[in-house]
């Protein structure tokens, strides 16, 4: 094949020649090239093995169907699956086929096409499964089926994401997409418009059909140009699926745009179908489209001598296309009956009611020649009657598809219409409208008034939704003047098979039958069993000649048999594109630098980090967190707890809302006190806890635990939107930064950076108060989660590390000492305080913490509450308890080891660690009720599956009577 | 090459006959109808032949043969479940699995890979100890390992996940496996065909018929049947038919959504999970990606596709293999799942005398067929309770008593 001469309109630009391996060997193309259009002008007739026999394979379509083309390309890495039919032509670019053993042309695994016939439909369900032998035949499998393959080395990549929005998306830039997007902008719309080719236009700059065809192209141009004018246009861009309400992801070469419109075009045209002969796989047959793509893009004669076959009058376009391009015709052969010719150039042997029998193979697999058949009167074709034509070029111009997926996706009902025999929209959902081809409307005068029409239906449902019915078709009449585009049953038997109907997956004509034969005769499952329209292009190029097969062994018609859901993607799209810059919030408390200077090792906490513990030069892990936990016990430390949720609540039924949300009483609680609360959910489950402080008789200000303040808040919401009561909540996390002071010193370290009176009688525990601090408006609340003298103090994000500052510069004397979540976890593990989801999981309801004194009862309602009123009733399935390890030399338990009693599981530990103020290791465990009592053994199995051996004990293992967190001041 | 294929080669016809029989009639009473022709329903009507002798039974489905669910999810199979009822439950299962294929002489495909739960967090890895610890006292190979272990069974795989959440350690759960699940509705379906049972595709239950508590009869679009028994098998479908007698039950039907990419040569030899980054994943035989996130957050009665699923997973598929970046998506789909509050099934008698309820299989029913096509035969057969199901009968919530596998559902809730 060689270049034809410079013509209006290519795509290449021969002053800029690139030069490229394809196999290991170099070519060189122009600018403009794909990588199959190239390898096509430099005369490669084989550019790809086929999925299962390993059959040479070349272009079929040159428009993103190749799947038999598809090539690793590598350039600084490589990459899998690239499709060389539309893949632009690079410098230096290095192509090899996908799925050969050694090479294109000596594939070994050709080999595979002998077995052929002991590998019928389905083979791989009915043999290699004895248990001894499947792993053998597992890996046997493994090394050979796959395409592509993954280059471990590439790179990480995440595009960015573009939103746009307009009136009126158009899907497809042919002639019935740029009508629709011409009429819409005439009526005042924002348009844009999608197609997939680098160019717009469609087919009506390539199917021209010699006479009249320029003018149609002169049409086109000058509609492209309007568009391009006017409309926001995506080319080399496709839609990769239609969403709710109009929202469809434009896959650009280098990122998505998702785009909402108000209104939707889908001109996305027809598939051209393949008819199925002997050996209709091989190179040099291809669609009769692909020819015209080949010669007015890409100037390139598809073959020196062609056979068409034709069944509708695109064959004829195609063939007086190759005729004005110089390309010897050795015949048309038309599947259709006398008198249904078109114009050919004159002297071209027509030859009516003739079929292909088969396509002849050269010794690289390549087409040599066909032999033509006269049609039978049932459709058949008489092999005995065949007559060889010698060509290296076979067009099929025999039917098309509609390209409906987006259609199936919005809800479209498609039907089959007999006239056209092609599934056409026969009602879309409000805002969505087709037009041109996957309308069902062929011939380039109608598709150009059905897109007008489309336009500026769209355009108004965009000005005033509902003001267009876009569920009846209104293109009864263009749909008439199609003519018969596609052939009812182009499909023929041959009694040595190799006659495809899925290239993606090697399916012969015989295995549908036989997949038929085994029960699988119904679409979905044909489907499913044969595999049918599961390969990269999804089946545009099979599912209706399957749905045809089909129906034929059924005796019913395509209608009947419907077609299978066509999901996204349209066509496959990268991850990368997918992915794109990929969000993981992250969240930094305002101390975060202060942690930093102070050498935090830190932890994820949610979507925060904090800091685990702070390392000391030259001490262990161990040691420091023991030297904090020290400090608290026996003077002061300060810990970041600004990650806790913290949430405010105003209005009149503030109180009454806290009545219903949380565990405990808020009726008589005063102004200026807290509550600790527990938060149930409607099983009684316990989902979250915090500490709700009262600042005014309508205002209220708590915590939640650090991963639940978007919940709490989104289930407070979503409680009050259903209650009505008048509340107004804000979620103030972010806002403000929160400190606990704690230690025996702590009020000594405040007392000179507030003026407020901190003595035990006017700020006692569990007082709340608002104060300035450090010279910061703050609100101070006396908790005792560590069991110490203590004050949290919130004050605004923005004053954060003066006050950490503040408090390490007065707390100096005092021996002040910052401390961690592992220091925190073990003080508070000493008092016998429960953390929400490690010492309760998914199940554990209220009544199983032993907290009885938070749960009130005799409120009149708590979410939760009747539950536990049910529960109440009935036997407990487990309790939380603490213990101390028995023996701690013989071995130390870890969280989630489990208690075993009579050889089954018991319970688990769910806290457990050692405590140097107790002098023993100590934890919390959730138990059967029998072992739940004070003393009672617990054996527990730890790593090894050893057993150790623990007593339940009272809790607080430390202070039993919470005297240091109450405790006054000195004298 | 197998001998057993030879035949394909020298027999002139195909040799091979239906996998299930076309019937032009529904009879007009049947032993046992079992509603839903997936997995679930097919097992339980062929263990009801093999195993009880009840071979007048009808299986009616109102789509085609594993349509449902069984066609749409991604195929993983284990039995590292947190509960000692869901443990003895899917270790009974995953023996059954392992039989299977030789058991129907159908490729099923069962393919041992091994199974990751991968721990990013402190409290994640506290769950895959009290996993691993309840798996092991029931004689099931579950392991907690750490990150370096992870590292060796996937060494292509980016440790720290791109930052975000480096990988502490995991749940290994060496019976992990896939299959391919169209088959084993096929095998099931076949196997039950062969001992009589008949299954009706394209027949949609309109009504059920119930005289003092009693079932009497099933109402069809293709007519009135004659039942005591009833078995629903029908996944996200399952609260019609509920609603058509008036049980109530605690189910909520969210989208489960999962995608495919394009063909790649096998290098994703283990299963993995990563609850942190909403992902699950395995390489079919036919070398396609099969990748899981999470439940989407709203109820919903369809199979229609989101396009943040695919962003939010491909993100993390990216996290986790950044090496993927330019492999491509081919196609997305939708179940829907039917959940349970506690993530535990809803099997067994219900207060409607002959009616029995194979639901609630939410986001964990593929890997419980064998299982659940057993126990419920039983149950159907016997009128009792299978013992491996009494934790998770409908009244269990009635009576407080649930049965918590919220921590070993591998997708995100």
């Amino acid at each position: 094949m060689k270049r034809l001469p410079p013509q209006a309109g290519e795509w290449i630009d021969r002053g800029k020649p690139l030069r490229f391996t394809f196999e290991g060997i170099g070519y060189e193309g122009y600018a403009g090239d794909t990588i199959s259009s190239a390898l096509l002008a430099a005369g490669v007739r084989v550019l790809g093995r086929s999925f299962k026999y390993h059959r040479p394979r070349s272009v079929l379509s040159l428009a993103n169907h190749d799947v038999n083309a598809l090539m690793q390309v590598s350039s600084c890495f490589s990459v899998p699956n690239v499709r060389a039919d539309v893949t632009p032509l690079a410098e230096g670019l290095r192509a090899t086929a996908v799925n050969t053993i050694g090479g294109v042309a000596r594939d070994r695994a050709r080999f595979l096409e002998w077995l052929a016939p002991f590998l019928p439909v389905g083979f791989y369900y009915k043999a290699f499964h004895k248990k001894s032998q499947f792993p053998f035949w597992e890996r046997v499998f493994r090394r050979t089926t796959g395409l592509g393959t993954v280059d471990f080395s590439a790179r990480r990549k995440g595009s960015p994401k573009r939103y746009a929005f307009c009136d009126v998306l158009v899907i497809g830039g042919g002639p019935a997409g740029l009508a629709a997007a011409d009429a819409a902008l005439r009526a005042g719309a924002r348009v844009a418009l999608v197609d997939e080719n680098p160019r717009l236009g469609g087919s009506g700059l390539y199917n021209l059909g010699g006479a009249d065809g320029e003018r149609q192209a002169e049409e086109t141009r000058r509609l492209a140009a309007i568009a391009a004018a006017g409309a926001v246009v995506y080319v080399s861009s496709y839609a990769a699926g239609y969403y709710a309400d109009h929202w469809v992801p434009i896959v650009t070469p280098g990122h998505v745009v998702k785009m909402r419109a108000r209104a939707v075009v889908v001109a996305t045209g027809a598939y051209e179908q393949p008819a199925v002969f002997r050996n209709n796989d091989l190179p040099g047959v291809i669609l009769a489209s692909a020819a015209q793509r080949m010669l007015a893009r890409y100037s390139i004669a598809p073959c020196k001598r062609a056979v068409v076959l034709a069944a509708n009058d695109d064959g004829y376009r195609a063939a007086r296309d190759l005729a004005a391009h110089g390309v010897e015709i050795a015949a048309v052969v038309d599947l259709r009956g006398a008198n249904s010719r078109g114009a050919v150039p004159p002297g071209t042997l027509v030859l009516e009611g003739h079929g292909i029998h088969e396509a002849l193979a050269d010794s690289q697999g390549a087409l040599r020649g066909v032999r033509v058949a006269p049609l039978a009167r049932d459709g058949t074709l008489d092999g005995y009657q065949a007559r060889e034509f010698e060509c290296d070029g076979l067009l099929m111009s025999t039917g098309w598809a509609g390209a409906a997926p987006l259609l199936y996706q919005a809800g479209a009902r498609m039907e089959f219409s007999a006239e056209l025999q092609q599934f056409v929209p026969a009602a879309c959902p409000p805002g969505v409208y087709a037009a041109g081809r996957v309308n069902g409307v062929h011939g380039f005068a109608q598709k150009l008034r059905d897109g007008a029409a489309a336009g500026r239906a769209a355009a108004a449902q965009s000005r005033k939704p509902g003001s267009v019915d876009g569920a009846a078709p209104s293109c009864r009449q263009e749909r008439a003047q199609s003519g018969m585009p596609s052939h009812p049953y182009p499909i023929f038997a041959h009694p040595k098979g190799r006659n495809f109907v899925d290239f993606d997956e090697d399916l012969q004509l015989k295995d549908f039958f036989n997949a038929a034969q085994e029960g699988f005769d119904n679409i979905e499952l044909m489907k499913r069993y044969s595999t049918v329209g599961m390969g990269p292009s999804q089946g545009k190029h099979s599912n209706m000649n399957a749905i045809r097969v089909l129906a034929k062994i059924l005796g019913r018609t395509p209608g009947e048999v419907g077609s299978t859901t066509a999901r996204p993607m349209f066509h496959p799209v990268p991850m990368s594109h997918l992915g794109g810059r990929g969000f993981m919030p992250e969240r930094a408390t305002p101390l975060e630098g202060r942690h930093a200077a102070a050498s935090a090792v830190w932890m994820p906490a949610g979507q925060w980090q904090r800091p685990e513990y702070y390392a000391v030069e030259n001490q262990t892990r161990e040691a420091a967190i023991r030297a904090e936990v020290a400090a608290v016990r026996g003077a002061v430390g300060v810990i970041d707890v600004g990650t806790l949720g913290k949430i405010e609540l105003f209005g009149r039924d503030a109180g009454a809302f806290f009545e219903r949300i949380y565990t405990a009483k808020f009726a008589g609680m005063k102004v200026g006190s807290t509550r600790y609360g527990l938060m149930l959910d409607e099983s009684g489950v316990v989902i979250d806890d915090g500490v709700i402080a009262r600042l005014g008789e309508e205002h209220f200000y708590f915590t939640t635990t650090t991963t639940g303040s978007a919940t709490v808040y989104r289930e407070l919401t979503r409680l009050n939107a259903m209650w009505r009561m008048e509340v107004g909540i804000v979620n103030v996390t972010g806002h403000f930064a929160a400190i606990n002071l704690a230690g025996p010193r702590s009020r000594e370290v405040l007392a000179p950076l507030t003026a407020l009176d901190l003595s035990e009688a006017t700020f006692p525990y569990l007082g709340a108060r608002e104060a300035q601090v450090a010279g910061l408006p703050a609100r101070l609340l006396r908790v005792g989660f560590v069991g110490e003298l203590g004050y949290e103090i919130h004050v605004p994000a923005s004053g954060a590390a003066h006050l950490w500052d503040q408090l390490m510069k007065t707390g100096a004397a005092h021996g002040i000492r910052p401390f961690g979540v592992e220091a925190q976890r073990l003080l508070r593990l000493e008092k016998g305080h429960i953390i929400v989801s490690q010492d309760t999981d998914g199940v554990t309801n209220a009544l199983e913490l032993g907290m009885d004194w938070a749960l009130k009862m005799d409120k009149p309602f708590f979410v939760g509450q009747r539950s536990l009123e049910a529960m109440g009733r009935l036997p407990r399935k487990q309790a939380l308890v603490g213990f101390t390890l028995d023996e701690p030399d013989t071995g130390m338990p870890k969280e989630c080891h489990l208690v075993i009693e009579s050889d089954e599981p018991a319970g688990r530990i769910t806290s457990i660690a050692h405590s140097p103020a107790v002098g023993r290791v100590i934890g919390l465990a959730l138990v059967a009720p029998a072992l739940s009592k004070v003393g009672s053994t617990l054996n527990i199995r730890i790593d090894g599956g050893r057993m150790v051996r623990a007593t339940v004990s009272e809790t607080p293992f430390y202070d039993p009577k919470n005297l240091r967190q109450k405790q006054p001041e000195t004298a | 090459m197998p001998w057993r294929l030879l035949r394909f080669a020298l027999s002139k016809k195909h040799p091979e006959p239906r996998m299930f029989r076309a019937h032009a009639e529904l009879k007009r009473s049947y032993d046992v109808v079992i509603i839903g022709a997936g997995g679930h329903g097919l097992a339980a009507a062929y263990y009801l032949a093999r195993d009880h002798g009840i071979t007048n039974v009808a299986v009616l489905e109102q789509g085609y043969i594993g349509g449902g669910n069984t066609g749409r999810n991604t195929t993983i199979i284990r039995s590292n479940y947190l509960t000692p009822e869901g443990a003895k439950f899917y270790d009974m299962s995953v023996k059954l699995w392992q039989d299977l294929s030789e058991d129907f002489d159908l490729n099923l495909f069962y393919s041992n890979r091994g199974h990751y739960t991968l721990a990013h967090t402190d409290s994640a890895m506290r769950t895959m100890r009290w996993r691993a610890e309840v798996n092991k006292h029931y004689g099931i190979d579950s392991e907690v390992v750490d990150a370096a272990a992870v590292h060796k069974a996937c060494p292509m795989m980016d440790l720290s996940c791109n930052g975000h959440a480096p990988i502490l350690g995991a749940l290994f759960h060496a019976p992990g496996s896939i299959a391919r699940h169209d088959a084993v509705a096929w095998g099931y379906g076949r196997g039950a065909d062969q001992r009589g049972v008949e299954i009706h595709q394209q027949t949609k239950v309109t009504g059920i018929e119930i005289v003092a508590g009693k079932v009497k009869g099933v109402h069809t679009s293709r007519g009135h049947i004659a039942t005591s028994k009833v078995l629903c098998a029908v996944a996200g479908s399952t609260p019609r038919i509920t609603k058509m007698i008036g049980i109530d039950t605690p189910l909520f039907i969210h989208p489960l959504q999962a995608m495919v990419s394009e063909p790649l040569k096998p290098w994703l030899d283990p299963i993995l999970v990563s609850g942190s980054l909403h992902v699950y994943v395995s390489q079919t035989a036919r070398g396609e990606l099969v990748m899981g996130a999470s439940l989407d957050p709203y109820e919903l009665h369809n199979t229609r596709s989101t396009f943040d699923f695919v962003e939010g997973l491909s993100s993390h598929m990216i996290d986790m293999f950044p090496f993927l970046a330019d492999v491509k998506v081919v196609r997305q789909w939708a179940g829907m799942a039917d959940m349970t509050p506690d993530f535990a099934p809803l099997m067994g008698k219900t207060e409607v005398e002959g009616f029995y309820l194979d639901a609630g299989w939410g986001t964990w029913g593929f890997k419980a067929t064998p299982a659940s096509g057993k126990t419920m035969s039983y149950t159907v057969a016997n009128d009792r309770n299978h013992e491996l199901i009494e934790g998770f009968t409908l009244d269990r919530f009635r009576k407080y008593a649930p049965t918590g596998e919220k921590g070993a559902a591998s997708v995100g809730h």
